[in-house]
C-alpha cells in the first residue's frame, strides 16, 4: 500500500509536469494545427536558464561539481550579495526564465514558422523539426554537451505521511506550483479578451480576421505562453532531480506531445488530465513492473488511444470535410 | 465608398476573378447575383483582404485597401458575416458577440451594442450563454449578422445570409437587413437568392464565371427576361 | 522478345558496372573515406526511397521508418551471427559464401520488416495525418524500447560481432532493385491507385478502391524494403545500437524526401546523397557541424519548401526550365528587360499568395 501511495505520488509530481509541457504542445496546435517538436528543447532550455540564473544570482549549488565556472563568472561579474536558497530565489528564477523562454517562443515563430505558414503543413512540420535539432545542437555548443548539475535553490527535506510514504517538499512545490500555473492559464483563456481571441483563432483562423483580430499577434502570445509554461516545467523538473543536459527535452518532449494527443490535442483541460495518466502510469510501470519499459509506456498507451477513441480522452470528435 | 477597379483574382493557376468594376454608394445595398462558383465569395474576400488581388485596386473612402490585413480594415469600418455562418462553435452567444466588438475597447458601447443586437434578434438573448454550435442554422446566421455589427461598420458584407434556411426564417433575415440599412449602413449582399436579394436592394451586380455580366438598378434586373429565366425560375 | 532482351541486357550492364566498382572499391583504388560515404549514401537511397513510396506517393504520413529499419537490421544480424556464418563457411569462406549468407540475411531482414510493418500498419493506417505520423513514432520507439530489453541481441550495450560484408555491389543493387521496385509500383495500376489515394482518399474510395487493403500494401512492401536497408547497415559496421534507430533516424530519412521533393523518385536519390554527404562536407566547422545543418534546413523550408527538385517529376520541371531559360535567353537578344521574367520560372512558386 505504502509503495502504491509513494508512486502515486511521485507519478503526480511527474505528471503535474508533463502537463505543463502538453499544455504548450496543445495550444500551438490549436491555433496553427502544427506539432512544434521544438517545445520539448524550449523545456530544455528553460532549464539551463533557470541553471545560468540561479548561478549569476548566486545561489550557492547543491553539489560542489555544480559550482561551475560560469557560475562564478557570473557572480564575480555581478557581485551583488548572494541570494540565500529560498523558495522566492527559487520563484525569481522561475519567473526570469519563463520571460526568457517566452521571448524566445515568440522569436521562433516570428523568424521559422511564420514564413512557412502559407505552405503545406508539413513543410511547418519539417521546418519545426528544424528548430528542434537546432536547439539540440546549439544547446550542445552553447550549454556544453555535458550533463550541468541545478543549485538547491531551497532547502529539499521528505515529509513523512500516513502510510507510511513519504513526499519531498521539492514535490511539493513542483506541486503548487504547476497547480497555481495551471490555473492561471485557465483565467487567461477563459477569462480575458485575449484568451477569447485565441479560442476564436483556434476555431476559425478566417471568422477571427474578421473580427478585427491581428491573428499574428495572437499566435505569437500563444507561442509566449507555451513557452514560459515550458520553461516552468524545466525549472520544477531540475528542482526536483538537479542533472540537466541540452537532450533532455527530446524524450519529455514527446511523452508531454503523448499527453496531450492523449488529452485530445488542442484540448487544454485534456492537456493536463493527459499529463497527469503518463505520469502515473509511467512511475506504477517503474514501480511494479520494470523501470526499462517506462518510456514505452507513453507509447502504448498512446497507440491504444488513438486505435479506439482517435480524437483523444477528452476531445470531441474531428468530421472529415467533404 | 467601396470601388473596385479591374481586379482579378487568383487561386493558384486558376483565375477566380476577372477583370471585375463595380462600386458601393454611401447609404446603398447593392446585391450581387450569380450562381455556385461564379467568385461571389472572392469578391467579398478580397474587399475584406482574406485574399489579395492579382491585379487592379480595391478603394474604400478613397484610399487604396487592396492586400491589406484584414483586421486593419475591420479597424476602418468593413465587417463581413460569411458563408456559413463562421461563428464561434465553441464560444457562448454572448463571446461571440463580444468576439465582434474585439477593437472596440468602451465597455458601455460594447453594452449598448449587444442590447442593439439583442433587440434586432431576440432569440439570441435567450440563448446568450449557450454555446453557439448548439445553435440551429437560423439562429447561427442571426448570430453571424449581429456579430458582424458588433464592429459597427460603415459597411456591412453579408455573405449567403439566407443559404439553407427555412422560409420563415430568411423573411426574419431579410427584414433585418432592411433595419439595418435604415440605420445607415452600407450593405453588400452576395445572394443566391435573387429573388429576395433583387427585392431589398438598389442596385444589382450579376456575375458568372469570374466576370460581371450584368449590372443595373434592382428593380430593372428583376424585370429582366434573361435575369428572369437564369436566376429567377420563371 | 526484343524487350526482354534489351531488359536483360540492362541488367546485365547494371550488374556488370556494380561488380567493377566494387573491385576498384575492394582494390583499394580509391580511398577508404570515399567509399565509406559512397556506401552509405547507398544505404540512405533505399531507405529514403523507400518511405516516398509510402510519405510521397500515397500520402500516408509514417516518421517510424527507422523502426523497421531496426527491425530488418537485428532480425538479419541474428541470422548471420547464428547461422550466416557457419553458412558461409560451410560454402568455402569465399565472396560466394557470403554473398549467399548475405543474400538469405536480407531475405530474412525484409520479411521480418514487412511483417512488422503489417502489425503495424493494420490498425494504424485507419488514422490520418497528424494521428497517423504520432502513432508511427509511438511503434517506432516501442520497437527501440524492446530492442533495449532483447538481451539476445546485447540490450542497451548495443549487438557486436555482426559479420561485416561491406559490398558495394550489393549494396547498390539493393538500392537499384528498390528504386525499380517503386518506379514500377508507381508506373501501375496498383500505383495510380495510391495516387488517387494520397489525392483525395474519400474519391478513391467512390470510385471502389479497396483504400485501406492498398495503404496497408504499400506500408508493407515500404516496410520491407526499408528492413533491407538495415541489413545492409548491420553488415556494414559489424555493430548496431538501438539509440541509432530512434525517432531522429526516421526524421533524417524524412528529411531526405522533403529535401528531394515528395513524390520524386529522383529527388530522394538526390536528397539521399546530399544528404548523406553534407554532414560530412561540414566536419570541417567541427561543433558547429550539427548547428549549421540544422539551419540549412530551416532556410531550406522557408525557401524552397517543395524541396530541392520539388513537384511530381523533377526531371518535367528540369526541362521546363532549361526551356523557359532558352526562351528567355532568346528575348535578350530582342529584348534586354525581359531577363527578370525568366527569373520568376512558373514552377517556382505556386503563383497568387493565398492568405490561409
Amino acid at each position: 500500500m505504502s509503495t502504491f501511495l509513494q508512486q502515486l505520488i511521485n507519478g503526480i509530481s511527474l505528471g503535474a509536469i508533463y502537463s505543463l509541457i502538453a499544455l504548450g504542445y496543445t495550444m500551438v496546435y490549436g491555433v496553427l494545427k502544427l506539432i512544434n517538436f521544438a517545445h520539448g528543447d524550449v523545456y530544455m532550455v528553460g532549464a539551463f536558464m533557470g541553471y545560468y540564473l540561479a548561478n549569476g544570482l548566486g545561489v550557492r549549488a547543491a553539489q560542489a561539481i555544480g559550482m561551475s565556472a560560469n557560475g562564478l563568472v557570473a557572480r564575480g561579474l555581478l557581485g551583488s550579495g548572494d541570494l540565500q536558497p529560498s523558495l522566492v530565489t527559487a520563484l525569481i528564477v522561475m519567473l526570469l526564465a519563463m520571460a526568457i523562454c517566452a521571448a524566445l517562443g515568440v522569436i521562433i515563430e516570428r523568424l521559422a514558422y511564420r514564413p512557412v505558414r502559407k505552405y503545406s503543413r508539413l513543410t511547418a512540420l519539417i521546418t519545426a523539426i528544424g528548430v528542434s535539432l537546432l536547439l539540440e545542437n546549439g544547446g550542445q555548443v552553447v550549454f556544453g554537451a555535458d550533463p550541468k548539475f541545478f543549485p538547491e535553490l531551497f532547502k529539499k527535506r521528505n515529509i513523512d505521511l500516513v502510510g507510511g510514504a513519504s513526499i519531498n517538499s521539492a514535490d511539493v512545490v513542483v506541486l503548487i506550483i504547476a497547480l497555481a500555473l495551471m490555473i492561471g492559464l485557465q483565467l487567461v483563456v477563459y477569462r480575458s479578451k485575449t484568451g477569447r481571441a485565441m479560442r476564436a483563432v483556434s476555431f476559425n483562423l478566417q471568422s477571427a480576421k474578421l473580427m478585427g483580430i491581428n491573428t499574428d499577434r495572437i499566435i505569437a502570445f500563444t507561442f509566449a505562453l507555451g513557452s514560459a509554461l515550458a520553461a516552468a516545467a524545466g525549472v520544477l523538473v531540475a528542482i526536483r532531480i538537479p542533472r540537466i543536459d541540452p537532450l533532455m527535452g527530446i524524450l519529455v518532449g514527446l511523452k508531454a506531445f503523448v499527453a496531450a494527443v492523449l488529452g485530445g490535442i488542442g484540448n487544454i483541460p485534456g492537456a493536463m488530465l493527459g499529463g497527469l495518466l503518463i505520469g502515473i502510469t509511467e512511475t506504477m510501470v517503474v514501480g511494479y513492473l520494470s523501470p526499462t519499459y517506462k518510456d514505452a509506456v507513453a507509447f502504448a498507451i498512446l497507440i491504444l488511444i488513438l486505435l479506439f477513441r482517435p480524437s483523444g480522452l477528452l476531445g470531441t470528435v474531428a468530421q472529415e470535410k467533404v | 465608398m467601396l470601388t473596385l477597379e479591374n481586379v482579378s483574382v487568383n487561386y493558384g493557376a486558376i483565375e477566380a476573378l476577372c477583370d471585375i468594376s463595380m462600386r458601393v454608394d454611401q447609404g446603398e445595398v447593392v446585391t450581387l447575383i450569380g450562381a455556385n462558383g461564379a467568385g461571389k465569395t472572392t469578391t467579398l474576400k478580397t474587399i475584406t483582404g482574406l485574399l489579395e488581388p492579382r491585379r487592379g485596386r480595391v478603394m474604400f473612402e478613397g484610399e487604396e485597401i487592396g492586400g491589406k490585413p484584414t483586421h486593419k480594415l475591420v479597424a476602418r469600418g468593413i465587417s463581413m458575416s460569411p458563408e456559413g455562418r463562421g461563428v464561434f462553435a465553441n464560444l457562448t452567444v454572448r463571446e461571440n458577440l463580444q468576439m465582434g466588438a474585439y477593437l472596440n475597447k468602451n465597455k458601455r458601447e460594447i453594452a449598448d451594442d449587444m442590447e442593439r443586437a439583442f433587440h434586432m434578434f431576440p432569440r439570441l438573448k435567450e440563448r446568450q450563454a449557450q454555446k453557439a454550435g448548439t445553435l440551429s442554422g437560423g439562429e447561427q446566421q442571426m448570430l453571424a449578422m449581429g456579430r458582424a455589427l458588433m464592429s459597427r461598420p460603415r459597411l456591412l458584407l453579408l455573405d449567403e445570409p439566407s443559404l439553407g434556411l427555412a422560409p420563415l426564417v430568411v423573411h426574419t433575415i431579410f427584414e433585418a437587413i432592411d433595419e439595418i440599412r435604415s440605420k445607415g449602413t452600407t450593405i453588400l449582399l452576395v445572394e443566391q437568392n435573387a429573388h429576395a436579394a433583387l427585392g431589398h436592394s438598389d442596385r444589382a451586380y450579376v456575375l458568372e464565371t469570374g466576370r460581371i455580366v450584368m449590372e443595373g438598378p434592382s428593380k430593372q434586373l428583376a424585370d429582366d427576361p434573361r435575369i428572369k429565366e437564369a436566376y429567377l425560375g420563371e | 522478345m526484343s524487350r526482354y532482351l534489351r531488359t536483360l541486357i540492362i541488367v546485365l550492364i547494371v550488374l556488370g558496372v556494380l561488380y567493377g566498382v566494387d573491385i576498384v572499391f575492394h582494390g583499394r583504388l580509391i580511398s577508404p573515406y570515399f567509399a565509406r560515404i559512397a556506401m552509405l549514401s547507398g544505404i540512405a537511397i533505399t531507405l529514403a526511397v523507400s518511405l516516398n513510396l509510402i510519405n510521397g506517393f500515397t500520402g500516408q504520413f509514417s516518421i517510424g521508418h527507422a523502426g523497421f529499419m531496426a527491425v530488418g537490421a537485428y532480425s538479419s544480424a541474428y541470422f548471420s551471427v547464428n547461422y550466416g556464418v557457419r553458412l558461409a563457411e560451410s560454402l568455402g569462406g569465399g565472396s560466394l559464401g557470403w554473398m549467399v549468407s548475405l543474400f538469405l540475411a536480407t531475405i530474412v531482414g525484409a520479411v521480418c520488416a514487412g511483417f512488422a510493418g503489417l502489425v503495424v500498419g493494420v490498425p494504424s493506417l485507419r488514422l490520418k495525418g497528424d494521428y497517423l505520423a504520432i502513432v508511427t513514432l509511438g511503434f517506432g520507439q516501442i520497437i527501440v524500447v524492446f530492442l533495449n530489453n532483447i538481451e539476445a541481441v546485447g540490450g542497451a550495450r548495443g549487438y557486436s560481432g555482426i559479420p561485416i560484408v561491406k559490398s558495394f555491389f550489393w549494396i547498390f543493387l539493393i538500392a537499384i532493385l528498390t528504386i525499380v521496385v517503386v518506379y514500377n509500383i508507381v508506373h501501375s495500376a496498383f500505383g495510380r491507385a495510391l495516387i488517387s489515394i494520397r489525392e483525395d482518399e474519400l474519391a478513391a474510395e467512390a470510385m471502389g478502391v479497396n483504400t485501406t487493403r492498398y495503404k496497408v500494401m504499400a506500408f508493407v512492401i515500404s516496410s520491407a524494403m526499408a528492413g533491407a536497408g538495415g541489413v545492409l547497415l548491420a553488415h556494414f559496421d559489424g555493430y548496431l545500437n538501438p539509440k541509432s534507430f530512434e525517432f531522429i533516424k526516421s526524421f533524417e530519412i524524412l528529411i531526405m524526401i522533403i529535401l528531394g521533393g515528395l513524390g520524386s523518385i529522383v529527388g530522394s536519390v538526390l536528397g539521399a546523397i546530399v544528404l548523406t554527404i553534407l554532414p560530412e562536407a561540414l566536419r570541417g566547422f567541427a561543433e558547429y557541424r550539427m548547428v549549421i545543418y540544422s539551419l540549412l534546413l530551416i532556410i531550406l523550408m522557408i525557401t524552397r519548401p517543395q524541396g530541392l527538385l520539388g513537384g511530381n517529376n523533377a526531371l518535367k520541371i528540369w526541362r521546363a526550365r532549361r526551356r523557359a531559360r532558352s526562351a528567355a535567353a532568346k528575348a535578350q537578344i530582342v529584348d534586354a528587360p525581359a531577363e527578370s521574367s525568366s527569373d520568376r520560372n512558373p514552377t517556382e512558386n505556386p503563383p497568387g499568395k493565398e492568405h490561409a
